[in-house]
């Protein structure tokens, strides 16, 4: 038990330092909000668990028993009393409430992209950008689909030709992209923590979260839900790219997906089993 | 003597045609149907049960000492997963509270036994095989989809083996089970108070296994509903729950957690009424605000229905219907927040006995404040997006289900084992097998928090060597032995005094409940008379009464330690 305790000693600061300033931030903004949030409710929650420890720790050692002390007063209640701390924890949730919903919006309203981030045009023609729920901004949408165990990206903004891509999620810098997700067995739950939020993939249900990457990265993170066997090993990066380089990025997959596609169709052709 | 007065005053002759012979030895605890023995059925089955569920942990632990541990097949991990939360929730914590209701709640209004005694002795059974028709399926294959077995990962499409069929099974026989003793702990309750035991003089612990019992009944037949709906969905070829078919997964999500909000205060509630029992006692002093704290677990029983979707928080749902759960969760800190001040204000100023009781019952204060309030930062829906399905939350429902229920368990079991053995704890035992729960649970959970803000998913099989995980989780698992190691401890205590305890005799606390004016043990029909009850605490009147008739100093009585000497 000692050696645990000294263990505890050896960690614990480390761990705390975590507690307080968790390492999550500088992803996304919707991510920073939610650990803002964070520590604002552990500052009254710490408040409130000082207190209620300090007043435990104090009966139990001021109030002990002692041998020829006096027999204590018989208080049944006090209702002022009573009343008071009722309206005070009342008035704490309120307030928490308030605080809540007034970083809601910049947690669940996407972002605009930064005039730096990817635009239409290029080398594949990518249209759509532009979507109603990025208010005055162009975005990017991706669509998430969980499967036992890996994660499926798909780019639907690509016009006339399929990319998709697994496991690693290539994606523009300075760009706000959306995310539309959905599962095709179980349910799974999509989380980088730097980036937001988790978001449960259900099948027969499209889900949504977004982030805007500033900085180019890799970005990890793992499937949240259980989902079978492989549920620890359903792990998903995001790769946040220059612009220039996510272009050649999608014409590089879009090539590589066409030719895949043509050698498929081309074997098929030969063992005559027809065009998919 | 005797003899002769029946003779002398001679009454209509009471004809018997005939008297079974009473069982003896075991057949006895088969054929019982006295509360006090299925009572203690009940809370020796169940504690079997907590042996078993904690060894299922411990060997998580193992797995989870290092990164990229290989110890265990990520099949058997899920399986112990399923195992252990199946366990602990419905095998343990539930019916352990239904083993200290059943003990307890006669004695403590004043009644000879339940009001359905036979129905009573079902309710063990069927609990009892529950249990062993889910751990039958160790010898086959054990249920993986969790104890929250979401669909549809538990449809037959992905876990074709016949786990989730047991696991569906126990739901059943423990739900029937907790039905029936529902409405056994209501008809006894409603019913058979003892003469002057108004409902503003009832216990509280007889208050918390009422509201309980009502939770029960409210929520159960959800869940009921949902797992029939599993199993028809995993053979008759329904699809409630597969979207394929027009069902909808989130229907199961909805159904279980309907049930099983409730279902944490099913396991709080009467832990909240052990404790208010416990301190008073050992405080010297009453239970500060009784009606407040009566009427705060009433308030939370009824919040309890309305709070069931944060558990979904993550899920495809309007952020108005979010914005309800994270305001109605909210709303349950309230009532929460009253009890503890009460229990804190009932400390204050008291002469506070440090027996082993009151040191499990200190221990519960403290602990459960930390899960009430990361309850609160979970219930910001936002904060819950990030902290949803990890460590965070595993370290949250054990502060609130071990640190607040088992330990409040635990307290219980000391300060009720004299009355059920006619033995005391031992004291130091007792003592050092709080000191290593709590240093043990602290250990295994304080750090989990952590491991949820850095982003460990929980229900994971192994993780890599990132960050401060191994480090963390190497604390979490030595804890959890040191705890381990505290429960055996107890376990230890309770086979030593059961046969060399020191004699308790009827009341050893100086408590204020009925149960401690009978003997210890209590004999079959509990009480030869039944006293008037007069007031909350119908044994410090009698314990005054007793002294005025004896002609002294009702505190030299109710208080041995106390001399006049100030």
């Amino acid at each position: 038990m000692l050696g645990a305790l000294a263990l505890l000693l050896i960690a614990a600061p480390s761990a705390f330092a975590d507690f307080f300033t968790p390492e999550n931030k500088g992803g996304s903004r919707n991510a920073d909000d939610i650990q803002t949030l964070f520590v604002i409710a552990m500052i009254i929650g710490g408040v409130i668990f000082a207190g209620v420890e300090g007043v435990l720790v104090y009966s139990l050692i001021r109030f002990r028993r002692r041998r020829g002390g006096p027999e204590p007063a018989q208080i049944r209640g006090n209702t002022p009393l009573e009343m008071g701390w009722t309206v005070g924890a009342a008035v704490i949730v309120a307030i928490l409430a308030v605080i809540t919903f007034a970083f809601l919006g910049g947690i669940t309203t996407p972002e605009r992209s930064l005039p730096s981030g990817a635009t239409a045009g290029n080398a594949l023609q990518v249209a759509s950008i532009d979507q109603a729920s990025v208010p005055g901004g162009h975005s990017l949408e991706i669509h998430v689909n969980g499967q036992q165990y890996l994660w499926r990206y798909d780019y639907p903004a690509v016009r006339g030709q399929q990319v998709f891509g697994y496991y690693d999620m290539y994606v523009p810098v300075g760009t706000t992209v959306t995310l539309k997700i959905t599962s095709s067995d179980v349910a799974h739950s999509w989380w980088i923590p730097k980036l937001g939020g988790k978001a449960d993939a259900i099948p027969g249900h499209t889900n949504s979260t977004w982030f805007r990457i500033n900085r180019p990265g890799i970005y990890t993170g793992e499937c949240a839900e259980l989902c079978g066997e492989g549920h620890a090993d359903m792990r998903a990066r995001v790769i946040a790219v220059p612009p220039a380089q996510f272009q050649a990025w999608l014409v590089r997959q879009a090539a590589d997906i066409k030719d895949a596609q043509a050698k498929l169709s081309l074997a098929r052709q030969i063992r005559g089993e027809g065009n998919p | 003597m005797e003899a002769a007065t029946l003779v002398a005053d001679a009454r209509p002759e009471i004809v018997v045609r005939g008297i079974r012979e009473r069982p003896t030895g075991w057949t006895s605890w088969l054929t019982t149907t006295d509360h006090k023995r299925i009572g203690l059925l009940y809370l020796f089955t169940t504690f079997v049960f907590f042996i078993l569920g904690g060894v299922e942990a411990l060997l998580m632990r193992l797995q989870l000492a290092q990164p990229n541990s290989t110890l265990l097949e990520p099949k058997t991990y899920n399986e112990l997963v399923t195992m252990h939360g199946t366990t602990m929730v419905f095998l343990f914590v539930v019916p352990v509270l239904a083993g200290f209701g059943n003990y307890l709640v006669p004695l403590m209004i004043g009644a000879r036994d339940m009001a359905f005694p036979r129905l009573n002795a079902l309710s063990y059974w069927l609990f009892l095989g529950g249990g062993l028709v889910f751990y039958a399926s160790v010898f086959f294959t054990p249920p993986s989809a969790g104890w929250t077995s979401y669909a549809p990962l538990s449809d037959n499409a992905f876990l074709p083996d016949n786990g989730i069929d047991a696991w569906i099974f126990l739901i059943h026989l423990t739900g029937i089970s907790s039905l029936l003793g529902a409405i056994n702990f209501t008809a006894t309750i409603h019913n058979m108070r003892a003469r002057g035991m108004s409902w503003g003089r009832m216990p509280v612990f007889v208050w918390t296994i009422l509201v309980y019992s009502y939770l029960l009944i409210l929520a159960l037949p959800a869940v009921a509903a949902a797992v029939t709906m599993l199993l028809t969905d995993r053979h008759f070829g329904t699809a409630f729950f597969d979207n394929t078919g027009g069902g909808d997964p989130l229907l199961w999500q909805h159904l279980f957690w309907f049930f099983g909000h409730p279902e944490v205060y099913i396991m709080a509630l009467p832990a909240f009424g052990m404790i208010s029992e416990i301190l008073p006692v050992f405080a010297r002093k009453p239970l500060f605000g009784y009606k407040a704290v009566v009427a705060s677990a009433a308030a939370i029983t009824f919040l309890s229905m309305l709070v069931w979707a944060h558990h979904m928080f993550p899920t495809p749902t309007a952020t108005v219907v979010l914005a309800f759960f994270m305001l109605s969760s909210f709303a349950i800190a309230v009532p929460t927040g009253i009890k503890i001040f009460n229990w804190l204000a009932t400390l204050w100023r008291g002469t506070i006995v440090m027996k082993t009781p009151l040191f499990f019952a200190a221990g519960f204060l403290s602990m459960f404040v930390i899960g009430g309030i990361s309850g609160v930062v979970l219930a910001i829906f936002p904060v819950d997006w990030y902290f949803n399905d990890t460590y965070f939350v595993v370290a949250h429902i054990h502060y609130v289900l071990f640190g607040g229920s088992v330990f409040a368990i635990f307290a219980g079991l000391y300060y009720w084992f004299p009355k059920m053995s006619g033995r005391m704890l031992s004291e130091g035992l007792g003592r050092l097998s709080f000191l290593l729960m709590f240093v043990g649970f602290n250990l295994t959970f304080l750090v989990q928090h952590s491991l949820g803000l850095e982003g460990m998913p929980r229900r994971i099989y192994r993780y890599p060597d990132y960050s401060n995980w191994p480090a963390l989780n190497l604390i979490s698992t030595v804890g959890a032995f040191v705890l381990g190691v505290g429960v055996l401890v107890t376990v230890v205590n309770v086979l030593i005094s059961m046969r060399s305890g020191t004699r308790a005799g009827n009341d050893p606390w100086q408590a204020n409940t009925l149960e401690w004016f009978t003997q210890s043990p209590p004999p079959e029909n509990n009480f030869d008379v039944v006293p008037r009850v007069r007031s909350v605490e119908p044994m410090k009147d009698i314990r005054r009464d007793v002294a005025r008739r004896a002609g002294r100093a009702a505190e030299t009585v109710s208080q041995p330690v106390t001399t006049g000497a100030t």
